[in-house]
């Protein structure tokens, strides 16, 4: 029998790919998909915890995290056009001038 | 018993999926990564469904698989980025990325196996998946989260609208 855990256990390995995504990658594209998939970890724990718990403002909570996150996809999207306009680069290694 | 079975099948395939829209070793051009993302989002659909949230299946397919990744999808190809996958990674970064992660998932899944927080959890969930109660929930304790994200997303539209105009004056 599938219990809690599992799902958070899956939860937890997808965050951890997410971050490794925003770790290793220096496309800024794929670095937003690496954030999506931290997003989703989020999601799927709280509607496992909403599931196993009975309570429904999880998925709630769920369903405002994903309108959230097509907004901030919008506008980073917008963003990174606005910066390869100037630029012509979407690595993250040539864009380093707040570096100290 | 089909339940853990496809309990197995959807977090194998979420999980496989997402590994390769990070590190995938046949092809590092951002097209393949949004249409593993696809992948991934579509199990984690199938997960949903599992744990009996039919709305949020429906919605996670609409707006990530439907929405999203093709607005993901229209940037890459609009900024014509084929010079970047020849790049080489370096393999410090790489290699500390690996460890930062792998450590966090062990740190994540000793916490999740020793807190003991199965044993709060219901035997026998009563939530049906049916979405008129989520609707109730969602208008009446909700209501304006519900419309302070309306505006949100109404200033995300005119935020990404003015970014992407050619002079910014």
């Amino acid at each position: 029998m599938i219990q809690f855990e599992h799902y958070l256990i899956v939860s937890a390995l997808l965050f951890c790919i997410g971050l490794l995504g925003v770790l290793t990658r220096k496309n800024l594209l794929v670095l937003y998909m690496s954030l999506e998939l931290m997003l989703n970890a989020a999601n799927l724990a709280l509607v496992a915890a909403s599931r196993f718990h009975d309570n429904l403002n999880g998925q709630i909570m769920v369903f405002f995290i994903i309108t959230v996150a097509a907004a901030e996809v919008s506008v980073g999207l917008a963003l990174i056009v606005a910066l390869f306009r100037r630029r012509q680069t979407t690595n993250v290694q040539d864009l380093s001038e707040l570096k100290l | 018993m089909i339940e853990t079975l496809f309990f197995i099948t959807f977090a194998l395939l979420t999980l496989i999926c997402a590994l390769l829209v990070v590190a995938n070793p046949f092809s590092r051009n951002p097209v393949t990564s949004a249409m593993f993302l696809v992948l991934t989002i579509i199990s984690m659909a199938g997960l949903f469904v599992l744990l009996n949230a039919f709305f949020l299946a429906a919605v996670q397919v609409v707006v990530y698989a439907g929405a999203v990744i093709v607005l993901f999808l229209f940037v890459i190809m609009l900024l014509d980025i084929e010079e970047e996958e020849r790049r080489k990674l370096k393999q410090f970064s790489v290699y500390s990325g690996i460890l930062v992660a792998g450590v966090v998932a062990v740190i994540a899944i000793t916490a999740i196996l020793s807190s003991g927080i199965g044993a709060y959890a219901s035997a026998s969930p009563v939530i049906q998946g049916n979405p008129a109660p989520l609707g109730k929930i969602l208008f009446r304790d909700y209501l304006l989260p519900f419309e302070i994200l309306s505006i949100l997303l109404l200033v995300a539209m005119v935020g990404a609208i003015l970014l992407s105009k050619k002079d910014l004056k």
